[in-house]
């Protein structure tokens, strides 16, 4: 579904050249959920950029369903870090901002919008301001945002990094549910641990800067039925997490 | 909107007011007359006072005229049928001065914005511009564009045109860059960058400039009929002054108080309009 090719990713600026990810190479299968975990400013945002498209990288290339990445493709839906409602706009026209931008506003577009925010208890608030809901309730919004231009492939920057613990753990169990239920492919980007081993079947640890694969963790979890809450009971959780943890290598500086 | 929606509010509990909340209600409500009386006794003691010293000849209501004066005053304007035409054409001249300031200095934050090489380019002009006292092109103006209406409106737009624009491009400039990412993800343009983002989130920033601008528009408009004009309340202000009719200029200043008080009051009701659903 998305091959990533020897993708190297150089900045230009006066203070010289920064290079942000050197040679990443992997691939992520249709329907597959991978978070990427990695110290900060090793080159994750950046590399999400490369995926969907709104950067070119300085080297390699990216696959999307075999073919070759020249910008932005409907494809992919991308989550950034905040919600970024827009709050002149009504729960409903903020979900509509996709289809409008990409020029799609039809009546069924419109029919399928309602549909999303009625199977995701938000149709009460369709003509509600994002000032009026909740911070989980936002981001849902925000997902069914992404959703409407109907991706193949989500691309989660630090998505829930916004929410407070309590919340970010509902919300996880939540988008994670209707990321599986539309059957979508699914990349996260998380500083969160915990976060990326109850969501993702697989794991990639990027090094510090200049970002490269340092190992990739296929997950088994032995609980059923799986979900970002119960995955945090399985046995390997513990594991997994020790692993990540000393590949990570965290140092706290003086 | 506050107030609708706290009296909205209120309709909806009024039948389980308690008593305490009663007498809090009370409160303000005198506070609030309290206030509008003190302030209504503030003016009719000011124009009292003028008018018993002026009588009592303890100032010269020749150089400082007289409330009975300016009513008659105002009264013999409209008897000759030329105070409306002088009150309008300022007016005019104002509220063409800040809109065309507001849309001009808009649109060019907007090109300014929109290039960024351009706005380096022309980054120190408009730190000099802005910094100039613009009212020092009045002759200049009226040199190039001839004695009328048509150099009083350049006046204006000279004295708001930089301001907005910086006001504007600020504006534009301090929109979180995640929202414009936001807009490219879904594969939108620069233009649909601006439809879509900058200019709805920018709204306020340029009602807000529209605020500034009709009081720069003002001051504009004034000085421009100071210098050239055959019309208009700072006509009527000059004019009085060279031939020493104080009732004139005094009256004058008081309607050009008015009206510039009330077209603020005006633009502040349609900034409530414009933005209720904030
Ligand atoms: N537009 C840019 N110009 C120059 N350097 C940049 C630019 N964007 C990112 N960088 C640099 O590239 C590196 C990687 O940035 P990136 O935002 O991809 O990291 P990240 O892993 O997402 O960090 P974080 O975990 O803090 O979100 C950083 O050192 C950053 O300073
Ligand atoms: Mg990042």
């Amino acid at each position: 579904m998305v091959e990533v090719h020897n993708v190297s990713m150089k900045y230009h600026s006066l203070n010289g050249e920064i290079t942000a990810l050197q040679n990443i190479n992997f691939s992520v299968q249709a329907g597959e959920f991978v978070s990427i975990v990695g110290p900060s400013g090793c080159g994750k945002s950046t590399l999400l950029s490369i995926i969907s498209g709104l950067l070119a990288p300085t080297g390699g290339t990216v696959l999307l369903g075999g073919e070759k990445v020249a910008g932005t493709s409907s494809k992919i839906g991308y989550m950034l870090q905040k919600d970024h409602l827009l709050d002149w706009r009504t729960i409903f026209e903020n979900v509509m901002l996709g289809p409008e931008i990409r020029k799609t506003v039809t009546a069924e577009v419109k029919e399928r919008a309602l549909h999303l925010l009625q199977t995701y208890g938000l149709y009460e608030f369709r003509h509600k301001y994002p000032a009026q809901l909740s911070g989980g309730m936002r981001q849902r919004v925000a997902l069914i945002r992404t959703l409407m231009t109907s991706p193949e492939i989500l691309l989660l920057d630090e998505a829930f990094s916004a929410l407070d613990y309590q919340t970010r753990l509902a919300v996880n169990d939540d988008i994670y549910a209707i990321i599986k239920r539309e059957n979508k492919t699914a990349i996260l980007v998380t500083h969160d641990i915990a976060e990326s081993i109850s969501m993702a079947d697989r794991v990639i640890v990027l090094s510090k800067r200049p970002g490269t694969v340092k190992q990739i963790y296929s997950l088994s979890l032995s609980i059923a039925p799986r979900t970002p809450l119960t995955s945090r009971e399985a046995p390997e959780f513990r594991y997994y997490f020790q692993e990540i943890w000393k590949e990570l290598d965290v140092h706290v500086e003086a | 909107m506050l107030k609708r929606k706290a009296r909205k509010a209120m309709a909806e509990t009024s039948t389980l007011i308690s008593p305490e909340h009663q007498e809090f209600l009370r409160q303000v409500r005198l506070e609030k007359t309290r206030i509008r009386f003190t302030q209504v006794l503030i003016l009719v003691i000011s124009f009292g006072l003028w008018e018993i010293f002026a009588r009592a000849n303890i100032v010269d209501s020749f150089i400082t005229s007289q409330p009975t004066r300016v009513l008659k005053t105002i009264f013999s304007l409209y008897e000759e049928g030329v105070l409306f035409h002088h009150i309008g054409i300022t007016c005019l001249e104002t509220v063409i001065g800040f809109v065309l300031g507001t849309l001009l200095g808009t649109v060019i934050a907007i090109i300014l914005w929109w290039s960024e090489f351009l706005s380096k380019v022309l980054e120190p002009y408009l730190v000099v511009l802005n910094s100039l006292p613009k009212i020092a092109l009045g002759p200049v103006f009226i040199v190039w564009i001839g004695a009328g209406p048509a150099a009083i409106i350049v006046m204006t737009l000279a004295i708001s045109l930089i301001v907005t624009v910086l006001e504007v491009l600020n504006g534009f400039l301090s929109i979180d860059k995640e929202k414009i990412k936001l807009v490219q993800t879904f594969g939108g343009t620069k233009f649909q960058v601006l439809t879509k983002v900058l200019l709805p989130a920018s709204f306020p920033t340029i009602i807000n400039a529209l605020k500034i601008n009709v009081g720069l528009s003002w001051v504009g408009v004034i000085v421009g009929e100071f210098l050239v004009s055959k019309a208009g309340l700072g006509y009527l202000i000059v004019y009085g002054g060279q031939v020493f009719k104080l009732d004139l200029v005094m009256t004058s200043v008081i309607i050009l108080g008015v009206a510039a008080a009330l077209m603020y009051q005006g633009v502040v009701y349609l900034e409530k309009v414009l933005v209720k659903n904030k």
